[in-house]
């Protein structure tokens, strides 16, 4: 289908100020009379707080004053997991137990060092298994899990704990706990039996968790004005979490300006208003001290509250027929949940098994349990990815055993439009695997270099990885608003937040679409909520391509009803005699007879009434919509339109191929080349698609290869606070190219063919890369992301690097 | 390979670390090191500063590193501070033509100094510099906190090597980390600059 923006590059409105400075964070803000404040963090994993003793630093000069959780939870703290405000009863080292304000941060730190906390300590543990054995130690006073009857114990026999720590199956009757503790599809004991003259591999694996370490701290400022509360913050999403954030603050969501033209990065860790507390601390500080108060966030606090991908401790047993289909997969993973809740993880990881291989009968089992380390939720693609590189090498050696191309046994597995995938074996919307599978290979010459695997130079050995990444991509239920005024220019009121995806800017794009606008003409209006901006779904899960080109196509084909309806009111005929084109409404018999935009948008606001809002709205319109269109009615020609739900699963899947080039006598690897390929529907942006899958490329060589928790298990202190210990991906631990390209599809639940992408670009990366190492090393599976240097040089040797596999989660080394 | 600056020795690296080393090393410290009281001592406060081609007179701190200075005094917060612990590269401006750490310096240590930031790189009639022309045409930056010390890292570049190989690139911009792993945009940036500069 020719479109006139889909598919075509544009220059989004914010990059120029990206390159030149001038767009602004919630720290490169300031205002008059502005305070600051500091927090005081937990030094210890896990306590309660008995007594606060700030008389002599609120005695001293230039202090305003101390905010603590009795203030900000008057009744009481949340009885649950998840992050506080401030709390009482820290569950991890350098939760923030108070603030203080100040007339600048070193008065501040000096006062904060004046304050007596008197803390009672109590047990700690950071390994979850640690916790889940019979009599361990537990990371809430209440229980190791957190669930609908509260907190829980979770445990297991010393028994049961040691057979699983040295890799063995769960017992049948291990105990499951978590946010979806089991599912099972078809009959896994058939599925097992069709593997037995096929292959079937059986071992325990572990992944690590580690920190999201956004660039921009999530730093905060806010003021209180006229009862308005103005909030600089920080967030994935601009409506989605305003609109949970005024609850957190407990302000009337009319009350509440969140300000936040652009944000220094995401990766699921500010999605939502539950994961970015923090931001109330300023908020509600200002309306106690009556100053606009700047909090600003640290490397090291960004650690603490940022937050973390869950840990993996499994055991995984997947059988193939001897055709190459995955028959059966059977997995237990214990989930390392940190000390302020987690996700649901370990599920998404069996679902993408079940949807990415078309599998034929799963049974997941899973226990996610507490430790005292850093706050766990959503990172890239959770579950998808932690499990996309423990997969990959069992692919392969399934297709070495069975005589197969590891190609082809991926394209025997794949999943094509008409399949179904998951615990309630939802259909897929579409889907193109065996076509990016194609792609992928022809693009990167993978037959033509299968003569260079496993081939050496000196002390050099070429391995070759192909891997496959899967996310849900795409939701639906959410609100759609465009305004035109008398100047024709149309006005798309975007609620999705600015995290660098341009997102923001692509899904306007489908509104100008559907009118036929010339995208000089369009206005994309965003970046503050007093721009009155519809409810979207949180810019999490790739979601944001599919759910937001469905309401912003949805409200211009709105506004094109209207305007034809205006113009066979005024011209003669019926709606239907009439088409848009060229910024004009006109009929289709004679398109000399019409209105321009610039005129129909003035007669509607004549009119008023359905034409300008102000009445006749669509039903079930969010309460946050509502509340933006009753704001704009009258002051404009309105499209507004909200998007029914739909049923099936939009997915984004990823292939990529990799060559490495690993020194045995180092460990050390080399990523000689790698092409990744998206399936994603129609593409809408082709640079923004590509920053997307080189970016999602860096971070799965970073769960591949680097990234992990270190703590010091004496003490819970955590060692990773920093880029530089996180070992986040640099220029030099990624290719000098990434080549990428694209399915290009389309999806038929989406008005222009899109689905989203941003995270499995990470899973098929990390999936290719531990694929090559393994081929690099005579198909040796490690079972293990990241594979670090040490290991792969403990492997080469002949030493215990297997053995330790199970202490990775949090710190190796027994 | 040629180096990717000469004039940024090992030696003159070493000299700044040394001269920074009182405000690197932790948080705790650095908002000590960053006081807006008065100091003890009797180190001149107001020192006037070259920054982006004007003098501008500042009353600096003794422990104040270049980037405190910038954002919070001068207003030149398109110098970011991802880490403010010299890992990350946000804060990176150019002195004397070479890419420097702004959150690792004394402001001191620059009193003669030529220093630029990435507000200073436009033309009088807004025309981007060839970088910010480059990651424009390549949509390098996605959150964009990383993109003024990628600007400038990459305008050191160009200035020491007008037309290096893209390992060369990549190589004079390792300094800099972008957390959205758009380094290969990125690098499509540098290349197109030195195209288009």
């Amino acid at each position: 289908m020719a479109y006139m923006h889909i598919g075509k590059d544009f220059v989004p409105p914010d990059v120029i100020g990206k390159v030149t400075g001038r767009i602004r964070y919630a720290e490169d803000y300031t205002r008059e009379g502005m305070v600051y404040a500091r927090l005081l963090t937990s030094p210890i994993p896990h306590a309660r707080v008995l007594d606060i003793d700030a008389s002599e630093a609120l005695a001293m000069d230039g202090v305003y004053g101390i905010l603590t959780a009795d203030e900000v939870y008057p009744d009481g703290e949340p009885q649950s997991t998840g992050l506080k405000i401030l709390t009482n009863h820290p569950t991890l080292v350098g939760e923030p137990i108070l603030a203080l304000a100040a007339v600048d941060e070193k008065t501040a730190e000096t006062a904060i060092a004046a304050i007596n906390v008197t803390f009672e300590r109590l047990p700690f543990v950071l390994d979850p298994l640690d916790s889940l054995q019979e009599g361990g130690p537990n990371a809430f006073v209440g229980g190791n899990t957190f669930g609908q009857q509260g907190f829980t114990e979770a445990k297991w026999t010393a028994d049961q704990v040691a057979s699983f720590r040295a890799g063995n199956a769960p017992s049948e009757d291990a105990p499951t706990t978590g946010p979806i503790p089991t599912f099972v599809i078809g009959d896994l004991e058939a599925g097992f039996a069709a593997a037995e003259d096929g292959y079937i591999y059986e071992g325990s694996f572990t992944t690590a968790g580690y920190p999201h370490h956004s660039m921009e701290p999530r730093s905060a400022m806010a003021y209180w004005e006229d009862g308005k509360l103005y909030l600089h913050g920080t967030s994935q999403s601009l409506t989605a979490l305003a609109n949970d954030m005024a609850g957190i603050i407990g302000v009337a969501k009319e009350d509440l300006v969140f300000i936040n033209a652009a944000t220094g990065g995401g990766f699921g860790q500010r999605a939502r208003a539950a994961s970015i507390p923090s931001m109330a601390i300023p908020a509600k500080f200002s309306q106690k001290l009556n100053r606009p108060v700047m909090m600003r966030i640290t490397r090291e606090e960004e650690f603490t509250i940022g937050g973390a991908r869950q840990g993996f401790q499994g055991w995984i047993k997947v059988g193939f027929r001897p055709d190459g289909v995955m028959s059966a997969c059977d997995m237990f993973v214990v989930s390392d949940n940190g000390g302020k809740g987690g996700g649901a993880d370990a599920f998404s990881a069996a679902d993408c098994i079940s949807i990415l291989y078309q599998t034929e009968a799963v049974r997941f089992r899973g226990a996610s349990i507490a430790t005292n380390t850093a706050h766990r939720g959503a990172q890239r693609g959770p579950g998808q990815n932690q499990i996309a590189p423990i997969i990959a090498p069992i692919m392969d050696a399934a297709a070495d055993a069975l005589g197969m191309s590891r190609l082809d046994i991926r394209v025997v597995n794949s999943a094509q439009t008409g399949d179904v995938g998951g615990p309630q074996g939802t259909p897929l919307t579409s889907a193109y695997m065996p076509e990016a599978l194609r792609q992928a290979a022809d693009d990167f010459d993978w037959e033509g270099r299968q003569s260079r695997r496993r081939e050496r130079n000196g002390s050099k050995v070429t391995g070759l990885g192909i891997g496959q990444g899967y996310h849900n991509a795409g939701r639906s239920g959410q609100d759609g608003i465009v305004m035109m005024g008398a100047d024709g220019r149309l006005k798309i009121h975007s609620g999705v937040g600015n995290l660098g995806t341009y997102s923001y800017a692509g899904t306007s794009r489908a509104a100008a679409e559907a009118l036929k606008m010339p995208w000089e003409s369009c206005d994309i209006i965003t970046g503050r909520t007093d721009n009155h901006l519809p409810i979207t779904s949180p810019q999490d899960g790739s979601n944001s391509i599919f759910t937001n080109t469905r309401t912003c196509y949805g409200a211009a084909m709105d506004m094109v009803a209207k305007m034809k309806e205006i113009a066979a009111a005024d011209l003669g005929g019926e709606p239907a005699d009439y088409d848009i084109s060229e910024e004009r409404v006109h009929q289709i018999a004679d398109a000399s007879v019409g209105m321009t935009y610039a005129e129909v948008a003035q007669r509607a606001m004549e009119l008023g009434g359905r034409y300008t809002g102000e009445a006749e709205l669509p039903e079930d319109l969010h309460e946050w919509t509502q509340i933006a269109a009753s704001r704009l009615a009258g002051t404009a020609f309105m499209g507004i339109y909200h998007d029914p739900a739909h049923s099936n699963n939009p997915p984004g899947f990823t292939v990529t191929c990799t060559e490495i080039e690993l020194d045995l006598e180092t460990g050390k690897f080399e990523i000689l080349d790698m092409v990744s390929i998206g399936e994603c529907g129609t593409v809408v942006h082709p640079q923004g698609l590509k920053n997307q899958l080189v970016g999602g490329a860096v971070w799965g060589i970073g769960l591949s290869a680097l990234e992990q928790h270190l703590y010091d298990p004496q003490n819970g202190l955590p060692a990773s606070t920093g880029y530089w210990q996180s070992k986040v991906p640099t220029y030099l631990d990624t290719p000098v190219r990434i080549d990428t390209g694209w399915v290009d599809l389309p999806d038929p639940e989406n008005p222009v063919g899109a689905r989203g992408i941003g995270e499995p670009s990470q899973g098929s990366v990390s999936a290719a890369l531990t694929a090559a190492i393994s081929d690099a090393l005579d198909g040796h599976i490690f079972g293990a992301a990241p594979i670090t240097t040490d290991m792969i040089i403990n492997h080469i040797s002949g030493t215990r690097e297997d053995a330790v596999a199970l202490a990775q989660n949090n710190y190796r080394g027994v | 390979m040629q180096p990717v600056n000469p004039q940024l020795t090992r030696r003159r690296f070493i000299k700044g670390v040394i001269a920074s080393g009182a405000v690197a090393g932790t948080t705790s410290l650095w908002y000590a090191a960053n006081g807006q009281s008065r100091p003890a001592g009797a180190v001149e406060r107001m020192i006037r500063l070259n920054v982006n081609g004007q003098d501008r007179t500042v009353d600096v701190a003794p422990q104040e590193t270049l980037a405190y200075t910038l954002r919070y005094k001068l207003g030149l917060t398109g110098t970011k501070l991802g880490c403010n612990r010299g890992e990350c590269g946000a804060c990176t401006v150019l002195v004397d033509d070479i890419p420097t750490y702004g959150c690792s310096v004394l402001t001191h240590s620059f009193k003669d100094g030529r220093i630029e930031t990435v507000e200073g790189l436009e033309a009088p009639d807004g025309t981007l510099h060839p970088v910010q022309q480059g990651f424009v045409d390549a949509l390098g930056p996605q959150c964009g906190y990383c993109t003024p010390g990628q600007v400038m890292a990459a305008v050191g570049l160009l200035r020491a090597n007008p037309n290096p190989t893209r390992e060369e690139a990549r190589q004079g911009l390792a300094g800099n980390i972008c957390r959205c792993g758009s380094y290969d945009s990125y690098l499509d940036g540098v290349m197109r600059a030195a195209e288009i500069g």
